[in-house]
C-alpha cells in the first residue's frame, strides 16, 4: 500500500477538522499525519494529510473529501512535482562529554540548537520525513527525551510539467554524511 | 423592520415553499412554536415522538420530490431524530431537520438538555450548521435548502440556539448561495456520453439497472425510452422500483438478495451492464468477485464517490441521470438484442416469481385437496402474505402509495405488489429501518391526501412506531395498514432457519404481540382481522370505506414463511435458492 500526500484548501471555520477527521475514521482509512494552518486565500486552510491505500481507496478518500462542502479542493500530491517538509524537536539527553558529537550531529543536518542546559539540548530539524527520521536515529543513542514532530506540510511546484527534475532529486548532504559516519563506524 | 431569529427561521421556510413541518416542541424551541401558534400558511404536524417526525418528512418528501421540514428540541429532541435522519442520509432524501439548542452562552457547559446536536449528526448528513447569531439565519436556511436539494439530495440539520431564536436581525433571504466548496455536477461529459452510445448499440446481451437515482431525478420516462430505443431489459433494485413499469414485457422486476431469478441470471450473463443511479450496494451484487464477470459495465451517477467505490466499472459518467439519458438517448441506436430477449423470455417462463397459494392464482401444489379443507383450516392453510399484497396490488391498480417497514412483508411487497409508477414505493433501502413505515406512510398523507396510502409492515416493525397512530388519527388520515403478522421477526427467523440450523434466538413475538385489532381501537382507528386469502379482498374493500381514520388489517399469516428466491449475504447469484 502506497503512501499518499493529500493537500487541501478547506473553509477556515470551526468544526472542519472534526469533519475531515471523523470521515477517515467512519470508513476506516487511515491518516499517518496530518498538518493544518492558515491558506493564501482569505479565510482558508491548508491541509495535509498522510494516508496509505490502494489505487481504488485513494480514489474513494479524494471523492469522499470532495463531497465535504466545507472542503474547497483536493489534490494528490503523490506523483507530481512538489515540495514536502516536516518539523521536528528533538530534546535529547546532552551531557558534557556528549554535547560536542550532538553539535557537529545537528550541524549534519543543519538543526538548530534552540534550547541547551546541564542536561539536555533541544534540537530543531526541518526537512523530508526520511531526514527527519535519520536524524533521530542519529541522536537515539543519546537518550531521546521527547519529540514534537509537525507532520508533513507539502505544496505543488508551480512548474506542472514532470518531467522538471526536482533539485531535491540529488543525494541531500545529510545523506552523504550519515552514510559516511555509518561507514566509519563500521 | 428587524425580525426574531424565531420569525426569521419561519419565514426562510415560506420562502423555500414550504407549508408543513413535522415537529414536537421543548423547552428551547419554545419562541420558533410561538411564532408557529399564530402562522396561518404553515401546517404543523404534532408527532408522538421525534423519530416520527423524521419518518415524516422523509415520507413527505419520497413522495413528491420536495424537501420534507422537521422541528424538534434540543437534547432528547434531537438525539431521537438520529435514525430518521440516517435513513433519510442512506437513502439521499432532501430533509431539513431544525433542532433547538441550549443559548450560546451555555454550550459546552453540560447544560439541561443539551447534547453536541451537530458532533453527534455529522456522519449521517450531507452538511450541517450552529448559528450562533441571528444575523446569519437566513444565509444558513438559503445554503441549507440549496445543499439538501441539489446533487446527490440528504439530509441538512441546522442547529439553532434558543438565544439566537430571541435576538432580532433585519430579514432579507439571499438568493440561490454561492458555496465554493459545494458545485455538483449535473451535465454528463459529451465524450464519454459518445462512448455510452456506441457501447449501448452494439451490445448484443445488455442489461440496463435502475437505482433510486432514476426516480430522484425524475428520469422514468427517459429511461422508458432508452429501454424501448435498444430494445434491452430493465431490472431495479428495490430504490428504483416503479421507475420503470414492471408490467412492461422488457421488465425483468427487481435483482439482488430477493430478486427475481431472471434479473440476476440475466446480470450474470450480460455483455454489457448499464447502471443508471445506483451504487452496486452488496444487497444486489452478493460475492463481488463474481458479479457480472462477462459484462463491459457503464455507472451514470450524480455523485463521483459512487462510481468505482465497489465495482470498477469501465466507463463511468458524472451527471444527473435525467440529464445524462437525454444527452445519450439521440445517439443510440436499436441494438442486434433478439435473440437475447429469447433467452430471457425462456428463463421467465422456467424460473418465474412464485409462491403456494390457497386460491386463485397459483394453484400448484394444491392438487388432491378439496376447497373445503382449505377453507376450514386455517393452520394448515394460513392466508398467504405474498397473495395478499398481489391481490391489494390489483385491487389499486397498482396506483397507490406503497409504503413498508422492513423485513420479509418490505420483500414481498417488493415482489408482489407491481409497481409501474416512480414515487410509489417509500421504503428504508439503505438502512433498513423498521419503525419506518406508519410515520413515512402519514408523511405521504399528507402529501397526497386524496390517494391510497397502504402500508405494509410485521408485527415486529410496526411496533416500533406504534405511537403514530395518534399522530394519524388525531389528523384523521385513511392510512392502510397492511400488517402481516407472523407472530415472528420473520426474516431473522429465516435467517436462522436456513443458515444457523433452525437455532431461533429472540424471534418469537407470538405470546407477547398484543391484540392489534383493539389496539388499533383503542387509538380511534379502524382494526379488521383477516384469516384467509378468501377474506383479502372483502377486508380491503371494507377498509377502503373508512375515509376519516386509519385502519389496521391485522392479517395471520404463516408463522414460518420465508421469502424466496434468496442469495444467501455474501454468495454469488447462481447460488440462489428458490423455493
Amino acid at each position: 500500500m502506497a503512501r499518499h500526500t493529500i493537500s487541501m484548501v478547506v473553509e477556515n471555520r470551526f468544526g472542519v477538522l472534526a469533519r475531515i477527521s471523523g470521515l477517515f475514521s467512519g470508513r476506516g482509512f487511515n491518516i499517518d499525519s496530518i498538518a493544518v494552518g492558515e491558506a493564501a486565500e482569505p479565510g482558508t486552510a491548508r491541509m495535509t494529510i498522510v494516508t496509505q491505500g490502494d489505487e481504488m481507496i485513494i480514489e474513494q478518500i479524494i471523492k469522499q473529501l470532495n463531497r465535504l462542502v466545507d472542503v474547497i479542493r483536493v489534490v494528490d500530491l503523490t506523483g507530481e512535482n512538489y515540495i514536502n517538509r516536516e518539523l521536528a524537536l528533538i530534546k535529547v539527553n546532552a551531557s558534557q562529554a556528549t554535547r560536542q558529537e550532538l553539535v557537529q550531529i545537528a550541524d549534519i543536518f543543519k538543526a538548530k540548537i534552540v534550547d541547551i542546559n546541564q542536561k539536555t539540548i533541544m534540537l530543531e530539524a526541518t526537512g523530508n520525513e526520511d531526514k527527519i527520521d535519520a536524524i533521530i536515529s542519529m541522536v537515539r543513542p543519546f537518550g531521546v527525551r521527547e519529540i514534537a514532530r509537525t507532520g508533513r506540510v507539502a505544496l505543488a511546484r508551480e512548474s506542472t510539467s514532470k518531467d522538471t527534475p526536482s533539485p531535491e532529486t540529488p543525494q541531500p548532504v545529510w545523506e552523504r554524511e550519515r552514510k559516511q559516519i555509518t561507514a566509519d563506524l563500521a | 423592520m428587524k425580525l426574531s431569529g424565531a420569525e426569521i427561521v419561519i419565514e426562510c421556510l415560506k420562502k423555500e415553499g414550504v407549508d408543513i413541518v413535522f415537529g414536537y416542541p421543548g423547552g428551547v424551541v419554545i419562541p420558533t412554536y410561538d411564532v408557529i401558534q399564530r402562522t396561518t400558511d404553515l401546517r404543523h404536524i404534532l408527532v408522538r415522538h421525534e423519530q416520527g417526525a423524521t419518518h415524516m418528512a422523509d415520507g413527505y418528501a419520497r413522495a413528491t420530490g420536495k424537501p420534507g421540514v422537521v422541528l424538534v428540541s434540543s437534547g432528547p429532541g434531537a438525539t431521537n431524530t438520529v435514525t430518521g435522519i440516517a435513513t433519510a442520509y442512506m437513502d439521499s432524501i432532501p430533509m431539513i431537520v431544525i433542532t433547538g439548542q441550549v443559548p450560546v452562552h451555555l454550550i459546552g457547559n453540560d447544560a439541561f438538555q443539551e447534547s453536541d446536536t451537530v458532533g453527534i449528526t455529522r456522519p449521517i448528513t450531507k452538511h450541517n450548521f450552529l448559528i450562533k447569531e441571528t444575523e446569519d439565519i437566513a444565509q444558513v436556511f438559503a445554503e441549507a435548502f440549496h445543499i439538501a436539494t441539489t446533487g446527490r439530495p440528504g439530509p441538512v440539520l441546522i442547529d439553532v440556539p434558543k438565544d439566537v431564536q430571541i435576538g432580532e436581525a433585519e430579514f432579507s433571504y439571499p438568493e440561490r448561495p454561492d458555496i465554493r466548496g459545494y458545485k455538483p455536477r449535473t451535465e454528463g461529459h459529451p465524450k464519454q456520453i459518445r462512448k455510452a452510445a456506441e457501447m449501448l448499440t452494439s451490445a448484443r446481451k445488455p442489461v440496463i439497472y435502475v437505482g433510486g437515482g432514476a426516480i430522484i431525478s425524475e428520469a422514468s420516462e427517459e429511461i422508458r425510452t432508452l429501454a424501448r430505443k435498444l430494445n434491452a431489459p430493465v431490472t431495479t433494485t428495490l430504490m428504483g422500483l416503479g421507475a420503470y413499469p414492471e408490467n412492461d414485457p422488457l421488465s425483468l422486476k427487481m435483482l439482488g438478495m430477493h430478486g427475481t431469478w431472471y434479473a440476476n441470471t440475466a446480470v450474470m450473463m450480460c455483455d454489457l451492464l448499464v447502471c443508471i443511479g445506483a451504487r452496486f450496494d452488496d444487497r444486489v451484487t452478493g460475492k463481488l468477485e463474481e458479479f457480472s464477470p462477462h459484462s463491459k459495465k457503464i455507472h451514470i451517477d450524480i455523485d463521483p464517490s459512487s462510481l468505482n467505490k465497489n465495482v470498477r466499472v469501465d466507463l463511468p459518467i458524472v451527471g444527473d441521470v435525467k440529464q445524462v439519458l437525454q444527452q445519450m438517448i439521440p445517439l443510440v441506436e436499436r441494438a442486434d438484442t433478439a435473440e437475447w430477449l429469447q433467452q430471457i423470455e425462456a428463463w421467465k417462463q422456467d424460473h418465474p416469481l412464485t409462491y403456494a397459494n390457497t386460491i386463485g392464482l397459483h394453484e400448484e401444489g394444491l392438487e388432491g385437496v378439496d376447497r373445503e379443507t382449505v377453507e376450514k383450516d386455517t393452520d394448515q392453510f394460513p392466508l398467504c402474505a405474498q397473495y395478499a399484497i398481489e391481490r391489494i396490488g390489483q385491487l389499486t391498480k397498482g396506483e397507490a402509495y406503497v409504503v413498508t417497514d422492513v423485513g420479509q412483508h418490505q420483500m414481498w411487497a417488493a415482489q408482489w405488489y407491481g409497481f409501474s409508477n416512480p414515487r410509489s414505493m417509500i421504503t428504508s433501502g439503505g438502512l433498513g429501518t423498521m419503525g419506518f413505515g406508519l410515520p413515512a406512510a402519514i408523511g405521504a398523507q399528507f402529501a397526497f391526501p386524496d390517494r391510497d396510502v397502504i402500508v405494509f409492515s410485521g408485527d415486529g416493525s410496526i411496533q416500533m412506531n406504534i405511537q403514530e397512530m395518534a399522530t394519524a388519527v388525531a389528523c384523521g388520515l385513511p392510512i392502510k395498514i397492511v400488517l402481516l403478522n407472523n407472530g415472528y421477526l420473520g426474516m431473522v427467523r429465516q435467517w436462522q432457519e436456513l443458515f444457523y440450523a433452525q437455532r431461533y434466538s429472540e424471534v418469537d413475538l407470538r405470546d407477547s404481540n398484543p391484540d392489534f385489532v383493539k389496539l388499533a381501537e383503542a387509538y380511534g382507528a379502524v382494526g379488521i382481522r383477516v384469516f384467509k386469502d378468501e377474506d383479502v379482498e372483502g377486508a380491503w374493500l371494507e377498509a377502503c370505506k373508512v375515509k376519516d381514520r386509519p385502519v389496521m388489517l391485522d392479517m395471520v399469516i404463516a408463522e414460518e414463511g420465508n421469502v424466496y428466491p434468496m442469495i444467501p449475504a455474501g454468495a454469488a447469484s447462481h447460488e440462489m435458492i428458490e423455493e
